[in-house]
Order: C-alpha cells, then structure tokens, then sequence
C-alpha cells in the first residue's frame, strides 16, 4: 500500500516561555497509507491532538518531518495544497462553521480555492448530499442539532475533495444519536468514497471500527496493530487509563475468574457467538 | 428570556423583495429612511406611509412580525410622542393645569412624530427580515469596494461582519448557559440596586470573553484548515446579481420621491 501520511522522527514541545517547553511529542514517527481507516487512541494530554494539526501544517514539528503525499508541511510553498488534501473535522461543531446560511458554509472552503461558480455548486450539493443534509442546505446553522452541525462540518470539508480527513474527537460533544450519526458518515466516507480517514477518539467502540487502531501515551505509540490485536492487550491499554470495548470487558473479566475463551472478542456479535459457544460446550459435558 | 429577540432576523419567503438584488435593497432602505425624514407634512408622510405598507405586503411576511418588532420598542415612540405634546405651542388650547399645557398642535406633532418612528422601524425590518445576513454583508462588502482603491482593506472588514452575525444567535445562548450555571451557585440578579445589577454582570461577563477568546482561536484554526487565506483569489457561491426587479424597485422609489417633494411645496 502506497503511504500517504508520513511522521519521520518529529519532536514537537509548546513553549510556555523562552526557556520552559513542554515535550509532546519525541522522535515520533507513523505512516498512514493511502485508503486506510486508522484509529488513534490515547488519554487526554497523550498528544493525539496536536498529531492532528501536525498533519496539515497547522503547527510545524521542532525537528523531523511531515510529508502527506510526499510533499513536507514545513514548506509554506505546499501549505495550501497540503490543506485542501488533508481536512480536519475538529470536537466543536460551532466553532467551525463560518458562515450564517447551511450551504454557504460548506461553500467556505472551495470558495477559498477559487473555484467558478458552477463547481462551487457541485461540490456544495454532493458534499451534503454525502452527509444527508442536502434538505436543510438553506437553514441556519444555529438551529441545527448538535449531530446536525458536526455533518455540516464535515460537509465543508468534504466538499474540498481532500484526499484524506483527520477528525479530531468529532463526537465529544455530541449525545448519543449525533455520534451514531456522525459515526455512519465516517464509515461511509472511508468505505464508500475511499478516503483516507484518521479518528482520533477516546471512544473504544469508535476505534474499534477501525482497520488500524494506534494506541499513544505520553507521545510515545504503545501499540499499533489491528482493533482485535490492540484491544486484546487489556492489562497495556489499562495501565494508560484506557477502557477496552465493552464486549471484549466482559470476556477478560469471565476469564480472569477461570472460564477459558479461545479466542478475544470485540463486537456484540462476536461475544454473543462465543457465550452461547460456551453454553452449549458446557451443556455437552452435563 | 434571551431567545425572544426578533429584531434583525430573517424570515424566509418567495418574494418579489427578498429576490431583489441585496445592495439595491440596502440603498433603498436608506432612500426610504431619509424620505420619512423630510416629508414635512402629513400628506408627504402620508404617501411614505401607504408606500411602507405597500412594501410590507410585498414581502409575504406576515404582519404580526411586524407588529412584534413594534412591541419591542412602542415606550421609546410614546415617551418620542409624548415629549413633542408640551414642546408645540400651535393651534387652540385643549388642557391647562399649572405650567402643562396641550394644545391641538402638540397632539398633531406627537402623531406626526410617532408615524415616522414607526415608520422608520418599518422600513429597517423589510430590510433585515428579507435579506440574509450574508447577501447583506455582500452587499456591504460589494458598495464598500472602492475603499480598497485607497488601501482599505473591505475584505476582511466583510468578513469580520459575517462572523459576529454568525455568532451572535451561539453567544447568546452561551450568555444563557452562564447565566443559568451562576443562579446555580445562587448569584443574584434580579434584586439590588443600579450598582449591585451592575456588578452582577460581571460573573457572567467575565466566562464569557474567555469562552469567546477560545471560540476564536478555534474558529482560526479551522478556517486556516479550510484553506481561508484572505480575500485573494476567492470566489463566491453567491453572487449578487441586479435585475429587471431593482430597476422597477428604482422607478418607483424614484417616482415616491416626486410625489413627496410635490406634496411637500403644494400642500
């Protein structure tokens, strides 16, 4: 697979005054391939964060490097391409829309590009047509639901055709239908329309879904493997603060008091295959 | 308590004005706001009036919206009124009581003065409940232009409006959150005199500007993420195009402002 993101040993650290900085991220490094679907996971303050604006040139790395699509982010000549390829979908749904009217908000971002007319109003339809908002493109933002804002948002996003979108907890601040809504638009993007997509989240159930889920703590990566593998390591993702899915909570709990499993489980289906497989097993024996 | 304000808020509708052209609009408005001004008598003011109502039916707005913007403001137009009864000394005496007295006059003064205020009122809302605050920072943005011819940079001026228009519906409802949180802590602020309301403010001033320093820095970033970098090279979704309607508008604005200044020397 072709690597679309690459971190090659970046340092990065805010400095809070001339001599204090504060180390996020050390000789870091990540390579995020084309069309993949990679999770990251990690606990508030681990780095996850600034990864993300890393990613598009929005902070630049102290030493080391960013290249999206080969092309490096400390180059202010690659900026604007490098933006238009990589959208950021941020945790506030409120703070990033611009504009006072639906559509013209998602019209923000290709109107930036300088594109005529006419494409300005195919991006903008299929955009919200991806995020099934299209009936509501003349509305005002304001008098949308959360979950509603935060597909305008990716909306905007969408419609400057990026090549890949990093979304930064897109769905912290939403109650539980808008993060399901916002979860499907994200499945679909990356399943459908091929995106490159990036999720940062302290959801497991959200990581999960992933092809690829990067655990970090203290900006260092503790594990980076496929959901079922990463989640498997309950003892490493609880000595970060981290939670595992439910499901597979529930099988490392009945194993540490005794009943064997083969195998670990991450989704409800799998849990309930391998409960009932061990019902009737124990059935057999009586 | 805070979400019931009407005023400056657009009101969605397939009309004959909010289809016109947003600068033609923005320029009529003031056109119409300066005729009510020099229409001197009642006939002049008169013509204004019919031709305001005239407008208001054209926009398919129903009236109540109007009425309610009224509402809002009818003790500013009676203390307006009522002030002009004592000032004007025309006509035959009506009540005398100590140094108060009304006659005819006053009491045609202060209709006079009401009917121009309503007016007035009337005339801004057309403009505020048919245009979107876009189409109308457009149009700012659009008659401003030749300012930047020296150095003035309109761009961001236009695009410092859109913004706070944007955030004023997000602001106030923060201002309601913080407001409710504080009762919470049981902060008072009915009771009190002038100064304690005063200092009451404060607790909810205060979270209010840093939520609002975080909200721009944010909003920043994601704009920067949409590859905003200023007004060059950017085009828009919408863009504001004269037609036969502003023409007609003009005429007819053009004509009422005949009629006025025929009144105003004949009557």
């Amino acid at each position: 697979m072709q690597p679309f993101i690459e971190v090659k040993d970046l340092s990065f650290s805010y400095s809070l005054s001339e001599q204090e900085k504060i180390p996020v991220l050390s000789h870091f490094d990540l390579t995020i391939e084309k069309g993949s679907f990679v999770a990251i996971l990690g606990h508030n303050g681990s780095g996850k964060s600034t990864l993300a604006k890393l990613f598009n040139g929005l902070q630049l790395p102290d030493s080391g490097q960013v290249l999206i699509d080969g092309k490096d982010t400390a180059d202010e000549k690659n900026i604007l391409d490098i933006r238009k390829n990589v959208g950021l979908v941020f945790q506030n749904p409120d703070n990033q829309i611009v504009a006072t009217i639906v559509e013209e908000d998602v019209a923000f971002g290709p109107e930036n590009l300088g594109f005529p007319q006419a494409e300005l109003r195919r991006r903008v339809d299929e955009a919200l047509k991806a995020v099934d908002m299209y009936d509501y493109r003349k509305h005002e933002p304001h008098r949308l639901s959360g979950g509603q804002k935060q597909r305008v948002a990716i909306a905007g996003v969408i419609a400057m055709e990026p090549e890949c979108i990093v979304f930064d907890e897109p769905t912290a601040m939403l109650d539980p239908k808008g993060r399901q809504e916002v979860m499907n638009i994200i499945l679909k993007l990356n399943r459908q329309l091929q995106k490159t997509v990036v999720l940062i989240t302290h959801y497991m159930d959200e990581a999960a879904q992933a092809q690829r889920v990067v655990v970090m703590d203290n900006g260092k990566i503790i594990a980076d493997d496929t959901p079922h593998a990463v989640f498997a390591q309950v003892e490493l993702l609880k000595s970060v603060g981290l939670d595992v899915p439910q499901p597979t909570e529930l099988i490392y709990q009945l194993k540490k008091a005794g009943i064997a499993f083969d195998k670990d489980v991450l989704t409800d289906e799998e849990c309930l295959e391998a409960l009932s497989r061990k019902f009737s097993e124990d059935e057999h024996c009586q | 308590m805070l979400n019931n304000i009407t005023f400056g808020q657009y009101f969605p509708a397939d009309s004959f004005v909010h289809k016109m052209d947003a600068r033609f609009k923005l320029l009529m408005t003031f056109a119409l706001i300066v005729f009510a001004f020099v229409a001197f008598n009642f006939a002049s003011l008169g013509l204004v009036a019919v031709f305001t109502v005239f407008v208001l039916l054209l926009t398919k707005i129903p009236l109540k919206m109007y009425f309610r913007t009224l509402k809002t403001i009818f003790i500013f137009i009676l203390i307006s009124a009522v002030l002009n009864i004592f000032y004007v000394t025309d006509g035959t005496l009506l009540f005398s009581y100590g140094i108060i007295r009304i006659y005819t006059g006053g009491i045609l003064r202060a209709v006079f003065v009401a009917v121009r205020i309503v007016l007035l009122i009337l005339i801004s809302a057309v403009l505020t409940y048919t245009t979107t605050p876009t189409s109308l920072t457009d149009a700012i943005e659009s008659l401003l232009k030749p300012l930047s011819k020296i150095g003035i940079d309109t761009h961001t001026f236009a695009m410092m409006m859109t913004i706070a228009l944007r955030f004023i519906p997000t602001l106030i409802e923060e201002t309601d959150k913080i407001m409710s949180a504080q009762k919470a802590r049981g902060a008072d602020m009915e009771n009190g005199g002038l100064i304690k309301k005063i200092k009451s403010v404060i607790p909810i001033l205060i979270p209010l500007l840093v939520s609002s320093i975080r909200r721009a820095k944010e909003l920043a970033d994601a704009m920067e993420c949409r590859c905003y970098h200023g007004g060059k090279g950017r085009t828009r979704l919408k863009v504001l195009k004269a037609g036969r309607r502003d023409v007609v508008a003009t005429i007819s604005v053009c004509v009422l402002l005949t009629g006025i200044i025929l009144l105003n020397i004949f009557i």
